[in-house]
C-alpha cells in the first residue's frame, strides 16, 4: 500500500510553500534596498553631492558623476521619446495588421531583449570610433537611446491602445483630420501612459553601466559639453566597488542610485495607476 | 497634405527600433565574424585564450555562461513560478496589487547594485560555509537568479490571469481544490505564456554582465565544482574591451556576435511561443 | 428644395452590405427619423453620410449629395463641420466642457480669445444647457450628468455652426425628463438646422419628426410623412415594426 496525501493537506502543504518562497522574494528585496540605505544614507551629506570627486573617489563627493548621468540621461530621453512615441502612433494608428506592423513589432521585441554589453560594443564602434564622437556624452546618451527606445514604444503602445476608439471618432466627426485627433485628443489622453515609459526608461538609464563604460568612460572632470567624456554614478559605483577603492563612498553613490530608482519607479507607478482609474 | 506627410515622416520614425537593430546586427558581425574564421573554428571553440598570441579560444566562457545560465534558472524557476502562482490563485486582489509592483521594482535596481550586494554579502557568505574563494559560480547564480525573478513572475502572472475563468470553474465543479486547479488546469493551459517568459528570463542572465563580473571570480578556466570561480562571454568582453586592440578587440567582437546570435534566437523563440495562442 | 440627396447608396464592410441601393432625399429644416430594427442599416447611413464609415475600413458606391453637390467633392473636414454627428451615447473629450466645445471651432479656424468666449456661450445655450455650465466651464466634462454630457455633445456640434445633425439614438440611456429636454432643443432648432433622428424609439419619431423612413435589412422599406407612416403604413413590414411585432 502506498502513502497518499489527501488533497487537503496537498492545499496546505503547497499554500505554505508558495507563501514562504514569496516571502523570500519580497525579503530579498526589502533586504537589499535597507541594506545600501542603512549603510549609504550616512555619506549623504550635502558636500558629498556638491563636491568634485578627488583622489579617484576617495575624497570629495559624486558631482561630476551627478551631472554626468543628468546629461546623458536627458540625451537620451529626449532622443528616445520622440522615436519611441512616434514608433506607437504609427503601430496603432495607421497600421492595421499586416507585415510593416510585423516587422516594427519584432524590431522592438528583439531589441528589447539585447543586453547591455552588446549595446556597449555596439555604442563603442559605431558612435565613439566610427562616427568618431569619442568617449561622450553625445555617444553615451546615443547609446542609451537605442537601448531604452523598445520600453517607450511598448508602453507608449499600449497607452494609445488603451484611448477609447469612441474618442477618435469624435474628433473626425467634428471634421478633424487624423494629425489633429492624434496630436489634439489621443496623445494627451495617452500621456500619463506614455510618460510612464518614459520614467521607466529613465530608470534603465540611470541604472546602466555596461552599455555607458565604453561609450562615455569614466573621466571624473566636471563634463563642459556634451563631446565631454563623463563617469555616470552607475559606473563610478562600479569603480568603486570593484577597484575596492573607499567602502564608504561605494556605499554613499549607490544609495544616491538606489533613492533614484526608488523615486522613479513611485512615480511610474502613480502615474500608471492614474492612467489606469482612468480608462480601465 | 499634412496628413499625408505626418503618416511619411512616423513610417520613417516606426523603422527606427528595426534600423537599430540592424545597425547593431551588422557592426557587430562586421567586427567580429571575420576573426572566427581567420582564426579557424578549431581555434575559436577550444579552450586557449590568448587574444594577444593569437589563442582565440572561447570554449570556457562559453561553458561558464551556460553554467551560471542554469544556476540562475534553478533559483529563479521555483521562485518565480512560486511567486506567480501565488500573486495569482492564493491572493486577495489588494495583495496582488500590492506586490506585484514590489517585485516590478526588483527589475528596476541596477545591476550593480546586485553585484555589489554579491561581493558585500553573498560572497562572504559562501566562504564561511562552504569554503574556497566564494566569488564562484553559487554566487552568480543566486545573484542572476534574483535579477530575472520579476522577468519571470511577471510574465507567468499573465499568462495565468489570462487563462479563461471558465477553466477554473469547471475544475472547482468537480471537487477539485485550488493547488489540483492549479497543477491540473491552469498550469498546463498558461504553459506556452510560461515558457516564454522563462526563456526570456534566461536571455537576461545570459547577457548580463556586470553583477556577474563582480562576483564570478572570471577565472579562465572550465569550473570543476560550483564552489569554483568561473568566466563567462559577457565579463570577458567588459574585462577587455578597455584595452584591447586589433584581433584582440575583433575576438571580444567575435565574442559579442556569439552572444548575440544566442538571444536572438531565444527571442524569436519567446517571440513564437507567445504569438502561437 | 432639399438639403441633401441620396442616390443608390450601397455600403459595405468588407463582405458584409449594411445598405442596399437606399435613395431618399432629406429636405431643408425637416426632423427626418429613421426608424428600424436592430442591425438594418440606420447607423451605417449616418456613417456614409458625413464619410466616417472611411475610419472603419468599409466602403460606398452610389451618389450622396450635398446642397446638389457630391460630398466627395467637399473637403473631409469641411464636409463633418457641416454635417454634425451625435452618438448613442454621450462621449465627453477629457478636459473641461469649455475645452470640449472649443475643440471643433478651433479645428476648423483660428478664433480669437473672446470671439471663441462667445461661440462657446451661443452653442451652449442654444444646446440648452448654458444655465446649468455658466459657472462651471473648466470643470472636467466627465463630471455632468449623463443628460447633460449629451446635451454638450449636442452643444458641441452646434458650436461648429453645421447645416444638417445627425443623431445616432442620441437619447437611448437617458432618462425621461433628459430625453425630453434633448426634443425640446431639437425642435428649437429646427428653424435654423436640418435634422436626421436615428431612433429605436419608434414614439420618440412619431412625437418629433416631420417624416419617417423605416429601414430593414440594408434597404429602404418606406419613407413617408410621419403621421402618414405611422397611421397608415403601405408596407406590410412597416406595419408589423410599429406595431411592435419585431425588432
Amino acid at each position: 500500500m502506498t502513502f497518499r496525501i489527501g488533497p487537503r493537506t496537498s492545499q496546505i502543504i503547497a499554500y505554505i510553500t508558495l507563501l514562504v518562497m514569496t516571502a523570500i522574494t519580497v525579503i530579498v528585496l526589502f533586504f537589499i534596498i535597507f541594506y545600501i540605505l542603512k549603510n549609504g544614507i550616512g555619506q549623504l551629506t550635502l558636500e558629498f553631492l556638491t563636491d568634485r570627486t578627488r583622489d579617484m573617489g576617495r575624497e570629495g563627493g559624486i558631482l561630476p558623476s551627478i551631472l554626468g548621468t543628468l546629461f546623458i540621461t536627458i540625451f537620451a530621453i529626449l532622443i528616445a521619446t520622440p522615436l519611441g512615441v512616434g514608433s506607437a502612433v504609427y503601430l496603432v494608428e495607421y497600421t492595421k495588421g499586416g507585415f510593416i506592423r510585423r516587422i516594427i513589432s519584432f524590431g522592438a521585441d528583439c531589441l528589447a531583449g539585447v543586453p547591455s554589453i552588446i549595446f556597449g560594443l555596439f555604442g563603442f564602434i559605431f558612435f565613439v570610433i566610427t562616427m568618431n564622437l569619442g568617449w561622450s556624452i553625445l555617444s553615451g546618451g546615443l547609446t542609451l537611446a537605442v537601448m531604452i527606445l523598445p520600453t517607450i514604444i511598448r508602453t507608449s503602445e499600449e497607452a494609445i491602445k488603451a484611448v477609447p476608439y469612441t474618442y477618435r471618432e469624435i474628433s473626425y466627426s467634428l471634421g478633424g483630420g487624423k494629425l489633429d485627433t492624434i496630436v489634439r485628443v489621443v496623445l494627451p489622453s495617452a500621456l500619463p501612459g506614455i510618460l510612464t515609459g518614459v520614467i521607466l526608461g529613465i530608470g534603465r538609464a540611470v541604472g546602466e553601466t555596461a552599455a555607458v563604460i565604453f561609450t562615455a568612460g569614466s573621466s571624473l572632470g566636471l563634463p563642459t559639453s556634451i563631446f565631454s567624456s563623463t563617469r555616470t554614478l552607475a559606473v563610478h559605483f562600479y569603480i568603486l566597488a570593484r577597484e575596492g577603492i573607499s567602502m564608504p563612498k561605494a556605499y554613499g553613490t549607490a544609495a544616491v542610485l538606489i533613492i533614484i530608482i526608488l523615486a522613479i519607479n513611485f512615480i511610474a507607478y502613480r502615474l500608471m495607476h492614474r492612467f489606469i482609474a482612468r480608462y480601465y | 497634405m499634412k496628413d499625408k506627410i505626418a503618416e511619411k515622416l512616423l513610417l520613417f520614425i516606426a523603422f527606427s527600433a528595426i534600423l537599430s537593430l540592424s545597425l547593431i546586427t551588422f557592426f557587430i558581425f562586421q567586427q567580429g565574424i571575420p576573426l572566427i574564421f581567420k582564426a579557424g573554428l578549431g581555434n575559436f571553440f577550444s579552450l586557449r585564450w590568448a587574444p594577444t598570441r593569437g589563442g582565440f579560444g572561447i570554449l570556457s566562457m562559453v561553458v561558464g555562461s551556460l553554467m551560471v545560465t542554469i544556476g540562475a534558472l534553478a533559483v529563479g524557476i521555483p521562485f518565480g513560478l512560486a511567486g506567480a502562482i501565488f500573486l495569482a490563485e492564493f491572493s486577495s486582489s489588494t495583495i496582488q496589487k500590492t506586490l506585484k509592483p514590489v517585485i516590478e521594482l526588483l527589475a528596476g535596481i541596477p545591476s550593480v547594485v546586485f553585484g555589489f550586494i554579491g561581493i558585500v554579502i553573498l560572497v562572504p557568505f559562501i566562504r564561511e560555509i562552504f569554503g574556497g574563494p566564494g566569488f564562484s559560480v553559487l554566487a552568480a547564480s543566486i545573484i542572476l537568479g534574483i535579477m530575472i525573478l520579476p522577468t519571470i513572475v511577471s510574465i507567468s502572472y499573465d499568462a495565468l490571469l489570462a487563462v479563461p475563468k471558465t477553466y477554473r470553474e469547471g475544475s472547482y465543479a468537480l471537487g477539485a481544490t485550488k493547488w489540483q486547479t492549479v497543477v491540473m488546469v491552469l498550469l498546463p493551459a498558461a504553459r506556452s505564456g510560461i515558457v516564454a517568459g522563462i526563456i526570456l528570463g534566461m536571455g537576461r542572465a545570459i547577457g548580463e554582465t556586470m553583477a556577474v563580473i563582480m562576483i564570478a571570480g572570471n577565472a579562465l578556466k572550465i569550473p570543476g565544482s560550483i564552489l569554483d570561480s568561473v568566466r563567462t562571454l559577457t565579463s570577458t568582453i567588459a574585462l577587455e574591451l578597455g584595452y584591447a586592440a586589433g584581433d584582440h578587440r575583433a575576438a571580444l567582437f567575435a565574442c559579442g556576435s556569439i552572444l548575440f546570435l544566442i538571444i536572438i534566437f531565444l527571442n524569436i523563440i519567446a517571440t513564437r511561443i507567445t504569438n502561437r495562442k | 428644395m432639399n438639403k441633401l440627396s441620396i442616390r443608390e447608396l450601397s455600403l459595405y464592410y468588407e463582405k458584409h452590405q449594411a445598405l442596399k441601393k437606399i435613395s431618399l432625399d432629406v429636405e431643408s429644416n425637416e426632423i427626418l427619423a429613421v426608424i428600424g430594427p436592430a442591425s438594418s442599416g440606420k447607423s451605417s447611413l449616418l456613417r456614409a453620410i458625413n464619410r466616417l464609415y472611411e475610419i472603419d475600413y468599409a466602403r460606398i458606391t452610389g451618389e450622396i449629395l450635398l446642397d446638389d453637390k457630391n460630398i466627395f467633392d467637399i473637403p473631409i473636414s469641411e464636409l463633418r463641420r457641416r454635417i454634425g454627428l451625435i452618438f448613442a451615447t454621450p462621449v465627453v473629450l477629457p478636459g473641461s466642457v469649455y475645452k470640449n466645445i472649443a475643440y471643433g471651432p478651433k479645428l476648423h479656424r483660428r478664433l480669437k480669445k473672446s470671439e471663441l468666449d462667445e461661440l462657446v456661450c451661443d452653442a451652449l445655450k442654444a444646446g440648452n444647457l448654458w444655465d446649468e455650465v455658466a459657472d462651471r466651464l473648466d470643470d472636467s466634462a466627465s463630471r455632468l450628468s449623463g443628460g447633460q454630457q449629451q446635451r454638450l455633445c449636442i452643444a458641441r456640434t452646434l458650436a461648429m455652426q453645421p447645416e444638417v445633425i445627425m443623431m445616432d439614438e442620441p437619447c437611448s440611456g437617458l432618462d425621461p425628463i433628459s430625453t425630453a429636454k434633448i426634443e425640446a432643443t431639437m425642435l428649437e432648432l429646427k428653424k435654423d438646422y436640418t435634422f436626421i433622428l436615428v431612433t429605436n424609439n419608434t414614439k420618440q419619431a412619431a412625437r418629433i419628426s416631420d417624416r419617417t423612413a423605416f429601414l430593414y435589412l440594408g434597404e429602404l422599406i418606406e419613407l413617408d410623412k410621419t403621421q402618414k407612416l405611422f397611421t397608415s403604413p403601405a408596407d406590410m413590414k412597416t406595419d408589423d415594426y410599429i406595431r411592435g411585432r419585431f425588432g
